[in-house]
């Protein structure tokens, strides 16, 4: 793999994480007055995919949606906008943090309910069907949402109709507090589940950003050329408390020795240390686009919190659209 | 004006479907049962061979998912006509409705829009039982976003269909299975009937009578007997249940005084309940007599025959009510406007199955 392709990675996993640990940062000041799920530690799905598909192409997500945007090339200072639930947020203010969206470039919006996105994001792939275009739709969902009927139902539906859409399932082993076992049965591989609905399903390692890279890059290719529908489990993990800027290992729902261990694999320093291990001069590229990140970041910031909030009457407005 | 026929209110959905098609391609038309032979008691019947497999298309039993499909599609330039051969089998879908649908516009700060219609129908009678007769308007009309209207006419009916398919918001679309059947008047070509206008459907001194769908059928009833009786009802059948029309309502009680509001749902919660109290805030000083409601009982529709004699409201319930609101004799109306029977169904030709 080419070493300006994995620093493209790098820098797209590196710059959601930086704008992540400032959100956490910021938080405490109260000034964030939204639920806020991070992504610190699931870059590289989000990264990888954004490589691998155009700016036409569709995606949808989460309430852990941050990371997709950001990817999908959402604007920066739109999101922390919003999240502080100014006028000059994505949403107007009117969305938050779990409900994102940048039409310009595709992202066409998060939910904060679990499963919601995903028939909309088919429905985004039947849409291209219809008009004739090679557009293709990504469907961002966790492993919590595999176990809603609407996901059964949209793969089912997609696969009836060869539709050009990949459901991007990232595992993180939690759905809010509630570990896999208490809500799938034992030996239960999601993909094998899915693949029996008849899209094409595999799974692999989220953490690996080349690994998840390839993985898109073969199976965009093949439904953007009409083969129908994939579905990709991504094996990963967030370090965050499910809701918050804090980290929660103290509730005991999961082990420090757990944690321990994903960290150990995390996406970034994985990807660094490969890039350092062919060329250790790199150290100082990969010190700039962190610097470059980081002054991108501080102008965001500030762009947010020098917006001015909406007028309160803009809350009685915009229900319906007009003719 | 355009020629007019006279066909039924199943045709006068099927020609608006098939209007809308022809005059944009990105219309669509999907459901349970849209393709079958029956064709959705008729309101199908003949699409999928005129406009193809792609934009009319039978699915699968999966009516949240079909909803959410049908509000991506909506995003991108599509508008999606989708059918529920009964309202009841659409409550598998209130998350995509009342998350999605009813949200997307006002949430992402009107930058999406979600152009869906959603065609439901209401069972009665011939043994429909709890969960194939539930009126549930007052549902959707709660949720901020969405449209609802209710036709009762097949000019109505096609009419409203044509504005919902073009409306840029999502519109639930109910229609009463007892009204498939009837027959009217009904333009050829394109029409539309603006999504928040009531009709007023006869014009009279006496009292107010607000109404919607198949009501208003037995409404007509009660109010031309009582017409022979020198009592004069204004009677406003609402069409739209949400937007409503608040200026056609309240011009009537200002000038009538007095207010009956007949409603296909459940009491509790219901239409009827939100027109009357709004009715008795704004309007108290002109009232001469309490405004009241006739509507479901608060009990699930049962299934037998014997058990539904007393369940709905006929003509004859309606002109008695307005007879005791106004404080005068109501003897004839046993005579004149009997139970019908069988009280299960809209007429002899009706032999469901549903």
């Amino acid at each position: 793999m080419k070493q300006d392709l994995i620093l493209n990675l790098y820098r797209i996993m590196k710059r959601i994480r930086l704008v992540e640990e400032e959100i956490a940062l910021q938080y405490p000041k109260w000034e964030m007055r939204c639920p806020t799920h991070l992504s610190i530690g699931q870059e590289a799905v989000a990264a990888a995919l954004s490589m691998c598909i155009r700016k036409d192409d569709f995606a949808v997500s989460t309430h852990r949606g941050h990371a997709h945007y950001l990817a999908k090339g959402g604007s920066l200072k739109s999101m922390i906008a919003e999240i502080y639930g100014k006028s000059t947020g994505c949403s107007r203010g009117k969305g938050g943090s779990m409900h994102l969206i940048d039409k310009d470039v595709g992202f066409m919006g998060t939910s904060a309910i679990v499963g919601n996105s995903i028939p909309i994001g088919v429905g985004l792939a039947l849409s291209a069907h219809l008009n004739f275009t090679d557009q293709i739709s990504c469907v961002f969902l966790g492993d919590g949402a595999t176990e809603e009927g609407v996901f059964y139902e949209s793969v089912n539906f997609a696969v009836l109709k060869n539709l050009p859409v990949i459901f991007i399932c990232e595992n993180n082993l939690y759905s809010v507090y509630s570990p896999l076992e208490v809500r799938q049965p034992k030996g239960r591989k999601i993909s094998k589940m899915v693949e029996s609905i008849g899209a094409t399903s595999l799974s692999g390692d989220g953490n690996d950003v080349t690994n998840c890279y390839r993985i898109f890059r073969n199976s965009v290719n093949s439904v953007r050329s009409g083969l129908g529908p994939y579905f990709i489990e991504f094996f990963t993990y967030r370090y965050k408390e499910h809701c918050g800027h804090e980290y929660d290992n103290n509730l005991g729902y999961r082990s420090v020795a757990e944690f321990e261990t994903w960290k150990k694999r995390d996406p970034i320093e994985l990807c660094k240390k490969q890039l350092l291990e062919t060329d250790l001069s790199l150290i100082r590229k990969l010190d700039k686009i962190d610097q470059i990140i980081k002054e991108e970041i501080s102008d965001a910031f500030l762009f947010a919190q020098n917006s001015p909030f909406p007028e309160p009457q803009e809350a009685f407005s915009g229900l319906y659209a007009d003719s | 004006m355009k020629m007019t026929q006279i066909i039924t209110y199943a045709e006068a959905i099927q020609q608006a479907i098939q209007n809308a098609m022809d005059l944009d391609d990105g219309v669509i038309c999907f459901g349970l049962g849209v393709t079958d032979p029956k064709g959705i008691f008729g309101t199908t019947l003949g699409l999928e061979k005129e406009f193809g497999k792609k934009r009319v298309f039978d699915m699968p039993a999966s009516e949240n998912a079909m909803t959410g499909i049908a509000i991506g599609a909506s995003l991108n330039g599509i508008k999606p006509v989708m059918t529920h051969q009964r309202l009841d089998f659409f409550l598998l879908a209130m998350d995509q409705l009342v998350n999605g649908a009813s949200k997307l516009h006002y949430m992402f700060g009107k930058q999406l829009n979600v152009p869906i219609t959603i065609r439901l129908i209401l069972g009665r009678g011939w043994g429909q039982g709890p969960t194939h007769s539930q009126s549930l308007q007052a549902w959707f009309s709660h949720i901020p976003g969405l449209k609802v209207v209710m036709p009762t006419t097949p000019y109505d009916a096609k009419g409203l269909l044509l504005s919902s398919i073009f409306d840029l918001n999502p519109v639930i679309f109910i229609e009463h299975r007892w009204l498939h059947s009837s027959i009217g008047e009904v333009p050829k070509g394109d029409y539309r009937i603006p999504l928040h206008s009531a009709l007023q459907i006869s014009s009279g001194k006496d009292i107010t009578i607000v109404s919607m769908s198949y009501l208003t059928i037995e409404a007509k009833k009660a109010t031309n007997f009582l017409k022979t009786k020198n009592i004069h009802c204004d009677l406003i059948d609402l069409r739209s249940i949400k937007p409503i029309d608040w200026k056609c309502i309240y011009d009537s009680v200002e000038r009538t005084g007095r207010l009956l509001v007949l409603d296909s749902g459940f009491t509790t919660g219901s239409v009827s309940g939100e027109v009357i109290a709004r009715v008795s805030m704004d309007l108290y000083q002109k009232l001469k007599s309490p405004p009241s409601r006739m509507a479901c009982p608060d009990f699930p529709e049962p299934t037998s025959y014997a058990l539904t004699k007393d369940y709905y409201i006929s003509a004859g319930d309606i002109a008695k009510k307005i007879t005791s609101i106004l404080e005068v004799p109501s003897e004839e109306i046993d005579n004149f406007l009997p139970k019908p029977a069988p009280h299960d169904t809209p007429g002899d030709y009706f032999k469901g199955p549903f």
